[in-house]
């Protein structure tokens, strides 16, 4: 190799032969349709060569006015709204919506409603990371993976299906617990899940964990250290990359959590290989948590004693005179709920989910703002992809998982 | 015997060694078997594409094996999810940078009609903005519906006329939404 | 684990007036404080060696159209995670002078959260970097979560009174 002598290409003139080239930048414009940005955000890029100087995002391109919304509806039709905020978990995002009604209104939900509760939100969860993941691998080029994991996450559809007979946008249980329980039919998918969901997250883990290529792409790329993520508020997984263990579920236990034995998986270095293993992991400790429910779901219920916030039995209304007036009431929204402000906040697919209710006793909130994790943490990414090259901003876009329907709300 | 499903011919005369029809025909069927979709996948309904996308369901299967991210080499334009406001320049600029002919669908509720979503900030359906040939209902639809969606779009293309885009009709509709 | 008394008598010695109306709606300790002290209490409570409030959950706006001269809130929630514990601090401002300070040199996350906040309500932080809107779009002339404006479409045709029966 030593006598080969590499001659200067005239057409192509290497920057350092031309030292009026060297500063100067190119703008690069990633979004807001760019395959790559899975989601709809705008990120100026100031490139010098292929590595990426600064940048700067632009968000808000499908803003939606949810905290305009929920000012003008009932409390139980803000569920719908919910839904669509993080779509890749939806069930979190209703369950956390149905805790923080009632945190305000006192209701006690009974336990089985809880751990059905738990079940859904650690399979939203699931499902949240498969895609998360997935979609990784086809960004770093290996879309086999995706394959595996997408028809996986197809036969979780199928239980939220069997469950209240939506696949996406499930708009899942009731202020006060679950439209109705689990048929033997859900059970027994979601015993399936638990079976065949292992060897497919196993082959998965297989072709990426210690893949080199994988790795090269990775290690190092995008990290973070604890105290900038905790600067900029990240949560969740992310943050847990960083080395931070802090999950709602653990240290405010809610719907029951308490009661599960498992692990917070917690990274090093913050980098996008960190963030791809802590998912992982975490859709085996919510597979224990699952599993744990199952076994021990306890008989009763499955929706509060509250007459005037839960929804009678339909039998029941074309019965009885009170179950047919609560019927109307609620469904015409007009429960007034007590004056109040209440947070919640629960563990969502990529970080605290929190909801922040106002309630001044009329039939709407008077105002109810979400704590959105994608869009508090995205504002890091300008930091995180400094220096880095193009390909690796992908990849940390992706790892970060920003769901555009959070982000703008 | 082979497995793989032919196409039924379309109408003609065949005899000995000959076929003859119309050239609209044949074009149509070919065209309709290869549209190649640009997924402008925005919220929900993307996801649901994803699934469309995924094994289970193939959208391969109709002949949109690439989807195609470039405006220029695409010929349906789907649009899945809400287009707020501040998106809608962006969407008609795509639908002007594809080539004719071009198709667009509009995947779920809140592209077709805004949905639930009726706001200061939301585009009340893309339709004001730029011509739709089909319109899938659902919050999401489900990746059947999306499906059948494409196959509308499949059968708009199979019967279209080679003229039709240049028809004065064609023009008119295309003037009343401004576009030259 | 900390109490909210506790918490509470501290932030007294140390502010004295500034610091009233305290409240623990659910358990969450609740105060409110002027903007002059907004930002050494935030400071404080982030620096203090045992309390450790460091970490910035959200910031947000509520939009008092009936209270003259309290017209805006600003809403802090701070969480300590090596104590577990949460604090909530509010601000009041006057329509007339909606300005307060910024809150990104202590918290990177302010940035952006204070953007919306400028966003839907209006109101002005000041010695933020890079105050623009955020989500919505650049010309609008509004603030789209104040009351008084209407959270329809305008452009809508379909949705009449008379199909509607308003």
């Amino acid at each position: 190799m030593a006598d080969i002598e590499l001659v200067p290409n005239k057409n192509f003139p290497a920057r350092k032969d031309h030292p009026e080239l060297v500063g100067e930048l190119t703008t690069l414009n990633l979004g807001p349709t760019h395959p790559a940005t899975h989601g709809i955000f705008q990120n100026i890029l100031q490139m010098d060569g292929e590595k990426i100087v600064s940048g700067e995002q632009t968000i808000g391109y499908i803003h939606r006015a949810f905290e305009k919304i929920a000012e003008r509806r009932p409390f139980y039709q803000i569920t719908t709204l919910t839904d669509r905020m993080n779509y890749c978990s939806s069930p979190i995002n209703n369950f956390g919506w149905h805790m923080t009604v009632e945190k305000l209104l006192g209701i006690e939900v009974p336990k089985r409603a809880q751990y059905i509760r738990v079940i859904l939100m650690e399979l939203a969860r699931i499902s949240d990371h498969l895609i998360c993941n997935g979609i990784l691998g086809v960004d770093s080029g290996a879309y086999s993976g995706f394959l595996y994991l997408m028809e996986k996450r197809e036969e979780i559809y199928e239980i939220y299906e069997e469950i209240c007979g939506a696949r996406l946008t499930t708009n899942m249980g009731r202020i006060g617990g679950m439209e109705r329980d689990f048929s033997n039919e859900a059970l027994r998918k979601i015993r399936e899940m638990l079976k065949t969901l292992p060897p497919v997250l196993k082959e998965f883990e297989n072709l990426f964990n210690r893949n080199r290529i994988f790795m090269d792409r990775t290690i190092n790329v995008g990290p973070i250290s604890a105290e900038r993520a905790l600067s900029y508020g990240f949560t969740g997984p992310n943050l847990r990359a960083a080395g931070v263990d802090y999950d709602v579920r653990v240290m405010n236990p809610y719907s029951s959590y308490e009661d599960f034995d498992f692990i917070i998986p917690v990274g090093q270095s913050g980098d996008t290989y960190d963030r791809f293993m802590v998912r992982n992991e975490e859709m085996w400790q919510s597979m224990r948590i699952i599993e744990q429910a199952m076994n021990n779901l306890p008989e009763g219920p499955f929706f509060a004693d509250a007459p005037e916030y839960y929804l009678p039995p339909k039998q029941e209304v074309y019965r009885s005179m009170e179950a047919l007036i609560y019927h109307f009431k609620i469904v015409m929204g007009e429960i007034d709920a007590p004056v109040g402000e209440v947070y919640h906040s629960v563990e969502g697919g990529n970080g605290e989910l929190g909801f922040y209710l106002i309630s001044d006793g009329g039939r709407t909130p008077y105002r109810l703002h979400f704590r959105r994790p994608s869009f508090i943490y995205y504002q890091a990414f300008p930091e995180m992809c400094k220096g880095t090259t193009l390909s690796d901003a992908i990849l940390i876009m992706s790892s970060l998982n920003v769901i555009a329907g959070e982000l703008d709300a | 015997m082979s497995s793989v499903k032919m196409v039924e011919a379309p109408d003609g005369y065949s005899g000995a060694g000959f076929f003859a029809t119309s050239l609209d025909q044949v074009i149509g069927m070919a065209r309709s078997h290869s549209l190649w979709p640009l997924p402008f996948a925005t919220s929900c309904c993307g996801i649901e594409f994803m699934a469309t996308m995924g094994a289970h369901y193939d959208i391969s299967r109709f002949g949109s094996e690439r989807p195609s991210f470039s405006p220029r080499q695409a010929d349906l334009l789907m649009v899945m999810g809400t287009i707020a406001k501040k998106m809608a320049p962006v969407v008609k600029q795509v639908y002007l940078q594809m080539a004719e002919p071009r198709w667009v669908m509009a995947v779920g509720a809140c592209a077709s009609s805004g949905g639930i979503f009726d706001t200061y900030s939301v585009l009340q359906g893309i339709d004001r903005i730029i011509p739709v040939d089909v319109y899938v209902p659902g919050c999401p639809p489900r990746p059947e519906q999306i499906l059948e969606g494409l196959m509308q779009v499949q059968e708009l293309t199979r019967n279209e006329s080679l003229r039709r885009r240049n028809s004065e009709e064609y023009q008119h509709l295309l003037e009343s939404y401004k576009i030259q | 684990m900390l109490s909210n008394q506790e918490v509470a008598e501290e932030l007294v010695k140390k502010f004295g007036d500034d610091v009233y109306d305290f409240e623990e709606p659910y358990g969450l300790l609740t105060l409110t404080t002027t903007r002059e002290q907004i930002i050494p209490i935030l400071e404080y409570l982030f620096h203090h060696d045992r309390f450790k409030i460091n970490f910035l959950t959200d910031i947000t706006g509520i939009h008092y159209p009936d209270s003259p001269g309290q017209e805006f809130a600003v809403v802090y929630h701070i969480h300590s995670l090596t104590q577990n514990f949460r604090v909530r601090i509010k601000v009041f401002l006057a329509e007339a002078d909606i300005h307060i300070p910024t809150a990104t040199p202590l918290y990177a996350s302010a940035n952006w959260m204070e953007r919306e906040t400028y966003d839907f309500f209006g109101i002005i932080f000041d010695g933020h970097p890079d105050l623009r809107r955020i989500l919505n779009i650049e010309e609008m002339d509004y603030f789209p979560m104040r009351k008084q404006y209407p959270m329809e479409d305008a452009t809508r045709q379909d949705k009449t009174d008379a199909l509607f029966g308003r």
